[in-house]
């Protein structure tokens, strides 16, 4: 009964979301700019929910309370700092330069932004390849947690590679049809669902809590004071730090920094993102940290949070959480093919393989481009390959390493090409030594190993990319086809 | 040369990222209403970050990031 009830939920999500698609479908043009960035129209309560469920959505449910549950509720602060103050400050300094500069010259992906500056088609395909390297191993992730989900679900009536397999299909579908209009909106329903959910969950198990000896009796006495087992200072910053870098350069991420209707918009959405941030992680964690104290166990592979709801809540309530929480995983993988296949044609097809393809034939090939996507990482998900589950685990800080050489070059005039293509490759090469190569030392100090000192390998791998990138472009000189004043020129609202 | 507001809001918002995070707080056990006193710190540090990120919006949106010359 629970598994129909379960499987219907999801099923009229789905629907609903079909029918948002078709709307937005119907109101968006065939051009590039309103297939992949809703013809930058985005008001204040869309790109918020839309940035929020993109970013934090499928973690919210899955990652974070298992880790709170495991660690301690300290994952909160993380994720505070994380999100709620820096990424909504690196919101402001890059996203609202990059919002200037996409109105201005009419960028659609971030290496089309380099590109053309440094005058460089092979720093535009860098940035695009070291993207699509690290994002489709992540998509892949996503795609093996919905397959895992639904077969859970339903306890193994619908098979991992059907239920991996059938959502592969939607969300094809969906994106095809839709494009950012429609990803937009959908995440915005999912969003506010998602956080009414959690808020219903939290004020329920807090009910029963405090109905059976108080609510502080669930905390475990070792988790109560801050700090203290895998919370080391380093640690908690190196994460925060690696984290919030690192979604900025996310495909699915930066790229909804272009598509801000207004200033007014931007503004309103950056005072409201901490206020968001904590209505939805204090409440999620703390939930995990409690399934901790109540002495609930979690299965290999299983969510906490599940756990905690078939406990404490009855079916139908628990099943409406577990159907939000695959719209979750959806509504972050949709965003991702997006970008992601917006990254490959225009950045990669186009300048190398076909210059002059037509504003039709373009709009064709996008979409062509999250068919393509979408196929090869599902088939990738049937055999998740180690080596591809460990990029998809390692992501977030490879695209922290690109975070830096874009800041620099936004705000240093004196940024060349060769310092751009050295600070983006050797980071990326220090940060892949560290993921995939053997551990080297040197006179007993570390050169590639998974800690410095209790400082993540991301951490360090971004401090050697602005290294190199102020260093090569303080030594070399800018060429001819450069130009600074792409960036430089009366960069305002108005 | 940076303008005063420009320093000022640079000093709010290294503050803001600095103790977004209790550092004193470190080790503490203190519970309060049921719940760590870090935790209430926490929601509170957020609602000021959501008020001085206002303040900034609507006085001086556009430092350090619009070129204007």
């Amino acid at each position: 009964m629970s598994a129909l009830l379960e499987v219907s939920i999801v099923a009229a999500y789905m629907l609903v979301a079909l029918a948002v698609g078709v709307v937005a479908y119907r109101v968006t043009d065939q051009t590039a700019e309103d297939y992949y960035l809703a013809g930058r129209g985005l008001g204040t309560g869309v790109l918020l929910f839309t940035t929020f469920a993109t970013l934090l959505s499928a973690f919210t449910f899955f990652g974070g309370p298992n880790i709170s549950y495991q660690l301690g509720p300290e994952w909160i602060l993380v994720m505070g700092l994380m999100d709620g103050v820096l990424f909504g400050l690196l919101w402001y300094l890059l996203g609202y330069r990059q919002w200037l500069l996409g109105r201005a010259h009419g960028y659609v992906t971030l290496g089309e932004m380099l590109g053309d500056r440094f005058g460089s088609p092979r720093l535009r395909g860098l940035v695009a390849a070291v993207s699509i390297f690290w994002l489709f191993p992540y998509v892949m992730l996503q795609q093996v947690g919905a397959g895992t989900a639904l077969e859970g679900l339903t306890n193994g009536a619908v098979p991992y590679w059907a239920g991996a397999g059938f959502i592969t299909l939607f969300m094809i579908a969906y994106v095809v049809i839709a494009g950012m209009r429609g990803v937009a909106w959908t995440d915005t329903l999912q969003g506010v669902f998602m956080l009414g959910m959690v808020w219903v969950a939290f004020a329920w198990i807090a009910a029963a809590l405090a109905a059976d000896g108080g609510i502080a009796a669930a905390m475990p006495a070792e988790f109560r004071g801050l700090g203290g087992g895998a919370y080391s200072p380093q640690w908690m910053l190196s994460q925060a730090v690696g984290i919030a870098f690192g979604v900025t350069m996310f495909p699915q991420v930066n790229q909804r920094f272009f598509v801000g209707k207004s200033e007014t918009v931007l503004k309103r959405s950056f005072a409201l993102w901490p206020v968001l941030v904590v209505l939805l992680f204090v409440p999620a964690f703390l939930l995990g940290s409690w399934a901790q104290g109540l002495g609930l166990s979690l299965p290999e592979g299983g969510n906490i949070l599940a756990v905690l709801l078939a406990e404490y809540t009855p079916g139908w309530f628990a099943a409406l959480v577990v159907a939000g929480a695959l719209a979750a995983m959806m509504s972050s993988s949709d965003s991702m093919l997006l970008s992601g296949a917006s990254y490959f044609t225009r950045d990669l097809y186009r300048p190398f393989v076909n210059e002059n393809a037509s504003e039709q034939h373009e709009n064709v090939l996008g979409r062509v481009g999250v068919v393509v996507f979408a196929s090869a990482t599902f088939v990738a998900s049937l055999f998740e390959p180690g080596t591809l589950v460990e990029i998809g685990e390692t992501a977030f800080g490879g695209f922290a390493q690109l975070a830096l050489p874009v800041a620099v070059a936004l705000y240093w005039r004196n940024t060349t090409r060769s310092g751009m293509l050295a600070g983006v490759g050797g980071s990326q090469l220090f940060y892949l030594l560290t993921v995939f190569g053997p551990t080297v030392t040197l006179g007993g100090y570390p050169v590639i190993a998974d800690a410095y000192w209790g400082w993540l390998p991301s951490v360090v791998g971004m401090a050697i990319g602005l290294v190199l990138t102020v260093g090569v472009s303080a030594v070399t000189t800018q060429a001819t086809s450069e130009d600074t004043s792409v960036y430089f020129e009366r960069v305002r609202a108005d | 040369m940076p303008s005063r507001s420009a320093l000022g809001w640079g000093v709010v918002f290294v503050v803001l990222v600095a103790f977004a995070i209790p550092w004193f707080l470190w080790g503490d056990e203190t519970m309060v209403a049921g719940l760590p006193v870090w935790l209430w710190w926490h929601v509170a540090w957020m609602g000021l970050t959501a008020i001085a990120f206002a303040a900034f919006a609507s006085r001086d949106w556009g430092t350090f990031v619009e070129v204007s010359r």
